[in-house]
């Protein structure tokens, strides 16, 4: 019992080792630029009106069925959030002396989590740097949610065949040479659509133009490493439900843990070797329990 | 203008209408179907020329409510509109003969404007038991439709029972009641549903006929999309307070007096494709039944009129966001340590429970068989 006991000790210590050498950094991930051919949204909190023509235009592109759950006992599309048929929302912030609504649809992140987290390259930038899905790659694991750091792609519970629901910026449309529903029929021009980079110098101008209107940051410039989606607020961008406000991309983390643990093959050898003292223990007890002198043979 | 009622056959008033007057009806003929200025200008000659359509007016099951609410248009009047703008060469409600001479009247334009008389019925046609429920002349109402279209050069059926029965057609239906599409079946019949149809419908259908000699483009069941291409509920003026949530819930309550939606009360506006929410009746602003109070019946459905009962909700075929808003996701709350402590305390516990059970069902190895079982064998040893 003894040695069970040291080499039960022994393994949880290698256990140990092995996970603080794994916790070290295993080389920089290479910080990524956003595709030359990236196109996103600027919203622009300062000129929504709430009148949520977005929302149903949405719906009608994508061809999304009403979710009648919420509010109103069924008599209105009422979303509370991106659901499994809700790809675009307008959601409202009620602070104490300011108001704001804020758009939520997919930011196409530069370098996004979902992708990171997809084992099978479902989900991936493809044309214009949009992330996409593609349905014959998916095995439903749903780590592209648990990596989201927007909250954004969603999963058909309600179907027998589910599917990923995100925004995919109208990518249908862009390919028929139009623009996402949402950027077009907004009548104040509160969500534009254009590349990247003309976005970005659309934000800055306005921020220079109006210091006074704006929280002082185009959110989604460098934030989680850059989003195609781009946001302008007057209202801190924590209230709004932008949780990060840091510049690492998730897949930095994803990939500085998990190439951490198995460096080396350090985290597996480290289980098995605790897994070959249980055995050893288990081995040398049975021996006298199940022996062919056993009393109750 | 000429304002008075005028009989068909007797002359025009003396002096009849200048031409600015002319041209203004003409105008709002053509706004009413939503054709140009240009096609205004062009009814206005064809009806100049003496190309007046020639209209034969069949009435078979009705209450003659589509003439009625005829008869109180006032762009134009209906004496302007039967003396100038089309020729109205049989209505039994509004011609001046009656007996041989009325059936005369009716053959004789047919046979002049063969295959090119607009032809327009009102009221719905029974069927059943060869179609005797509805006879004028002698003649069933089925056999003088059927004739009448062969030669028409269009068939409008104007109200609910010409265009799918209607009323008469409602259970239990007691002489077979169809409407002018049933029974003509394989021809274009444009209907116009409606209790009563709304005559500025029927006009600009009629004139763009006369003047063009097309029809409007129409829907599956025959209407005019320029009339019925949308529902009630997307232009309703009560539209709002659906939105915000505001309903009556009983005549006379709080809400049905400050003029809040009517949809809890029943109204099949959401279901009803029609324009009275745009295009007033008879001139009368509000005239229809939301304008008064009443939630909107669905007359111009075959599914909901007369079928589906006065006070029952419609279905909301396409939901619209509401005139609220969810919250910005509030941050879930994280799990805290002492909660987290006693959630682990109390599954240990339930595992401890658990296997001190199963060691009493005599499921575990007890321990001292096992040390006694160990004892003997070294025992033996």
């Amino acid at each position: 019992m003894a040695l069970d006991r040291r080499s039960l000790l022994k393994g949880a210590a290698l256990t140990a080792a092995a996970a603080t050498v794994g916790t070290a950094p295993a080389g920089a991930r290479e910080r990524r630029a956003a595709p030359a051919d990236a196109v996103g949204l600027l919203y622009d909190t300062t000129r929504c009106i709430g009148c949520k023509a977005c929302v149903v235009a949405c719906k009608e592109a994508n061809n999304m069925p009403p979710d009648t759950d919420g509010y109103g006992g069924g008599l209105y599309d009422a979303p509370e959030a991106l659901n499994e048929t809700t790809r675009n929302v307008i959601q409202l912030y009620q602070g104490e002396d300011e108001t704001s609504f804020v758009k939520r649809q997919c930011m196409h992140c530069v370098d996004p989590g979902c992708v990171g987290a997809c084992m099978l390259g479902a989900l991936q930038k493809r044309e214009y740097g949009i992330v996409t899905w593609d349905g014959s790659r998916c095995i439903g694991c749903r780590y592209c949610q648990v990596a989201c750091p927007f909250n954004v792609p969603k999963f058909e519970w309600s179907k027998k065949a589910p599917k990923i629901v995100k925004c995919e910026l109208c990518v249908h449309r862009l390919r028929e040479g139009k623009e996402p529903a949402c950027s077009e029929v907004c009548p104040r021009q509160a969500v534009i659509f254009g590349t990247r980079a003309e976005l970005l110098a659309e934000a800055h101008r306005r921020l220079a133009g109006h210091p006074d209107r704006y929280v002082p940051k185009v959110y989604g410039e460098h934030e989680l490493g850059g989003t195609q989606c781009l946001y302008l607020s007057h209202v801190p961008f924590e209230k709004l439900g932008f949780r990060f406000q840091h510049d690492e991309p998730v897949p930095e983390v994803q990939q500085t843990v998990q190439h951490g643990i198995y460096q080396g093959f350090a985290a597996p050898l480290a289980l098995y070797a605790v897994l070959g003292a249980v055995m050893f223990r288990n081995r040398r007890n049975g021996a006298g329990e199940t022996g062919p002198d056993s009393p109750d043979s | 203008m000429p304002s008075s009622l005028v009989p068909i056959g007797l002359p025009p008033p003396a002096g009849g209408m200048n031409r600015r007057d002319f041209l203004r009806i003409c105008t709002m003929a053509a706004a009413a179907v939503g054709l140009s200025g240009t096609a205004a200008a062009k009814i206005a000659e064809a009806v100049a020329q003496g190309r007046k359509p020639s209209v034969i007016w069949l009435s078979f099951q009705e209450c003659t409510g589509c003439t009625e609410s005829l008869l109180r248009t006032s762009h134009p009047a209906l004496d302007e509109l039967i003396l100038d703008l089309v020729s109205l060469d049989y209505h039994e409600a509004l011609m001046a003969p009656s007996g041989h001479l009325a059936e005369r009247a009716r053959e004789q334009a047919m046979r002049e404007n063969d295959g090119k008389y607009i032809l327009v019925v009102e009221g719905a046609i029974p069927t059943k038991d060869g179609g005797i429920y509805c006879k004028i002349g002698g003649r069933t109402a089925l056999d003088l439709v059927t004739e009448a279209a062969q030669h028409a050069g269009a068939i409008i059926s104007i109200g609910s029972c010409a265009s799918f029965g209607g009323i008469p057609a409602a259970d239990p239906d007691p002489t077979g009641a169809k409407g002018a599409p049933q029974v003509l079946e394989g021809k274009t019949v444009v209907t116009l549903p409606g209790c009563p149809a709304n005559p500025y419908i029927f006009l600009g259908v009629a004139l763009q006929y006369a003047t063009f000699g097309t029809l409007p483009a129409l829907d599956d069941l025959g209407r005019p999309l320029f009339a019925y291409g949308r529902t009630i509920h997307e232009h309703c003026p009560r539209r709002p307070h659906f939105d915000a949530g505001r309903f009556a819930v009983q005549f006379g309550d709080e809400g049905h007096r400050q003029g809040w939606c009517l949809y809890k009360l029943g109204c099949k506006g959401p279901q009803t494709y029609a324009s009275c929410s745009v295009l007033h009746f008879g001139d009368v602003v509000n005239a229809w039944p939301i304008g008064i109070g009443h939630p909107c019946f669905g007359c111009t459905e075959q599914k909901l009129a007369f079928r589906v009962p006065l006070h029952d909700t419609a279905e909301i075929e396409r939901p619209m966001p509401p005139d609220t808003y969810p919250a910005v996701a509030v941050e879930r709350e994280g799990v805290s340590p002492v909660a987290t402590g006693v959630a682990g305390l109390v599954g240990g516990a339930l595992l401890g429970a658990g296997m001190m059970a199963s060691r009493k069902l005599g499921l575990w190895p007890e321990n001292g068989a096992e040390s006694a079982g160990g004892a003997a064998s070294a025992g033996k040893e």
